[in-house]
């Protein structure tokens, strides 16, 4: 997915390599390719490749990565800003 | 009924309510639309052959009830047989879709009866599964459910449905339905323990936003483990010892994948493009008579073709052309297929419009195709929450600021003929 980039510098991923054990589960379970496991511990290797999904964070089993996940979907957004975010439903074109 | 029960006989719908409850399935008709009939005819029948002891008129009866049959439940058009299991019977599903299948897949992908395209959820079966036979995990949209049993042709496998609501796995992962809560419950629910004597389940891979494989083994006992993206990989996967090539790790979005999804985007249209209908001719009519309605028809015509313009751009070519429009963010790529789209419907309307009116016309274009461009992020495969609110923070206002603009132009235009 190389081919598609979207915004850079947004992605809120983050991971502590103190913590991870090196199982190597985030890096199966991510559809881009962002997480690697380098020298026995996991590494994120394409940061602006995230999109987010929570995979990785939730499969992780030390808890050694935190996103802040959620569906990049425009028509979401705008009804998390009208109706707040328990009322919000994606509608028919994503979710 | 409880509700093991009806996951155990495996039967397509619900507890007979009324027949809207049957549009569940989507296979059989219900029992009760033949019934009248049948009798009027048999009653007719019997008044007429009383004399002569003739046979009931009409075609000769169809075939006994299957004996898997359940007052009120109708047994789904895709299941071949039942499977006697030390956990109650099993269907067993056809691996080939049939035409109703298809004809329920082509109409969800045009966006109709999308939101309740489901299949019940509970353990099915393909070919002849038995207790070292892999169990697939999925979801019951039935367009999902559909893909992957198509793909199962001479393959021996358990499939546990979980209840997503009808939405595919990786939304329903999202949304937390397709979840490590509702995959251990489903697992105890259908006593797969005493089923197989094997301890492992087969999770697409992109059920992995919802479902944590670690929480999984331990509240179940079973090992998650993570299959391909594509129902089409499984194969190569399972003859493979279970495990997926480096590719089929990988998320796609080619321009079928994308193609596909334009129907969808054009139907969640309808809402929007009515008040645009509105606003169009109101606008349209108001100028020196105060409003004219010639003018609302005659004008708003051409204001409605500016932002069918739009849509074109929008959800259409922004789709289509994604990889190669210029931009990272959608809204930027929008105002170029919107360009396009606009510099065509000025070349059509040649001669017609005034240099002002053509500006206003170009700018709805332009506005309407960037903020539909923006609406199918939401269909990707890529793009992250944080993004999309950055993009949109910026974009909106701008996108409003210009269709402002554009009104007004309109509308001073209207005084100016």
């Amino acid at each position: 997915m190389k081919i598609f980039r979207y915004l850079p510098g947004v992605a809120t991923l983050s991971l502590d390599i103190n913590a991870c054990v090196g199982c190597g589960i985030c890096a199966q379970v991510c559809p881009h390719q962002v997480l690697e496991i380098l020298e026995k511990k996991a590494g994120i290797v394409d940061m602006d490749g995230c999109m987010e999904c929570g995979a990785c964070a939730n499969n992780c089993p030390v808890e050694a990565i935190t996103v802040k996940p959620g569906v990049g979907c425009a028509s979401y957004i705008i009804q998390t800003w009208i109706k707040g975010k328990e009322a919000a439903s994606c509608g028919p074109s994503c979710c | 009924m409880s509700s093991d029960n009806d996951t155990k006989h495996a039967l397509c719908g619900e507890i007979q309510k009324d027949l809207s409850e049957y549009k569940k399935c989507g296979n059989l008709k219900p029992f009760a639309v033949n019934t009248p009939k049948a009798a009027d005819c048999c009653n007719l029948s019997v008044k007429l052959s009383s004399d002569t002891g003739a046979a009931c008129c009409g075609p000769p009866e169809g075939p006994k009830s299957d004996t898997n049959e359940r007052p009120g439940y109708r047994i789904c058009g895709f299941v071949e047989r039942f499977e006697n299991t030390v956990a109650g019977n099993v269907p067993i599903v056809s691996a080939k879709p049939g035409i109703k299948d298809h004809v329920g897949a082509f109409l969800v992908r045009v966006g109709i009866g999308r939101n309740n395209y489901k299949v019940a959820p509970g353990l099915y079966g393909v070919g002849n599964p038995g207790n070292d036979s892999p169990i697939l995990v999925t979801a019951n949209y039935k367009l999902t459910f559909d893909t992957l049993r198509k793909e199962l042709g001479g393959i021996d496998a358990w499939l546990l449905v979980l209840d997503t609501r009808g939405i595919n796995v990786w939304c329903a992962a999202g949304k937390g339905t397709f979840s490590t809560e509702e995959l251990v419950n489903r697992v105890k629910d259908t006593e797969l323990e005493k089923i197989v004597s094997h301890r492992e389940l087969i999770v697409p891979q992109l059920g992995a936003t919802g479902v944590a494989g670690y929480r999984v083994k331990k509240a179940s006992g079973f090992k998650v483990v993570w299959g391909p993206i594509q129902a089409r990989d499984i194969r190569f996967f399972l003859e493979n010892g279970k495990k997926a090539s480096e590719p089929m790790r990988h998320v796609t979005f080619t321009m079928g994948e994308r193609l596909v999804l334009i129907p969808v985007e054009l139907s969640e249209l309808i809402k929007p493009t009515c008040w645009a209908l509105v606003l169009a001719f109101v606008i349209s009519g108001i100028g020196s008579n105060v409003f004219s309605f010639l003018a609302a028809w005659s004008r708003g015509m051409l204001m409605i073709l500016a932002y069918a313009a739009g849509i074109l751009g929008g959800a259409v070519a922004v789709p289509a052309f994604l990889p190669w429009l210029p931009g990272k963010a959608f809204s930027i790529k929008g105002i170029w297929t919107g360009v396009v789209t606009g510099i065509v419907m000025l070349l059509l309307f040649h001669g017609q419009v005034s240099v002002l009116e053509a500006f206003s016309l170009m700018l709805i274009s332009v506005a309407v195709s960037s903020f539909f461009a923006m609406n199918f992020t939401g269909a990707t495969p890529f793009t992250s929450p944080s993004g999309v609110e950055k993009e949109m923070r910026k974009a909106i206002p701008i996108q409003a600021s210009v269709l402002l603009v554009a009104m007004a132009i309109w509308i001073g235009a209207g005084f100016i003929v």
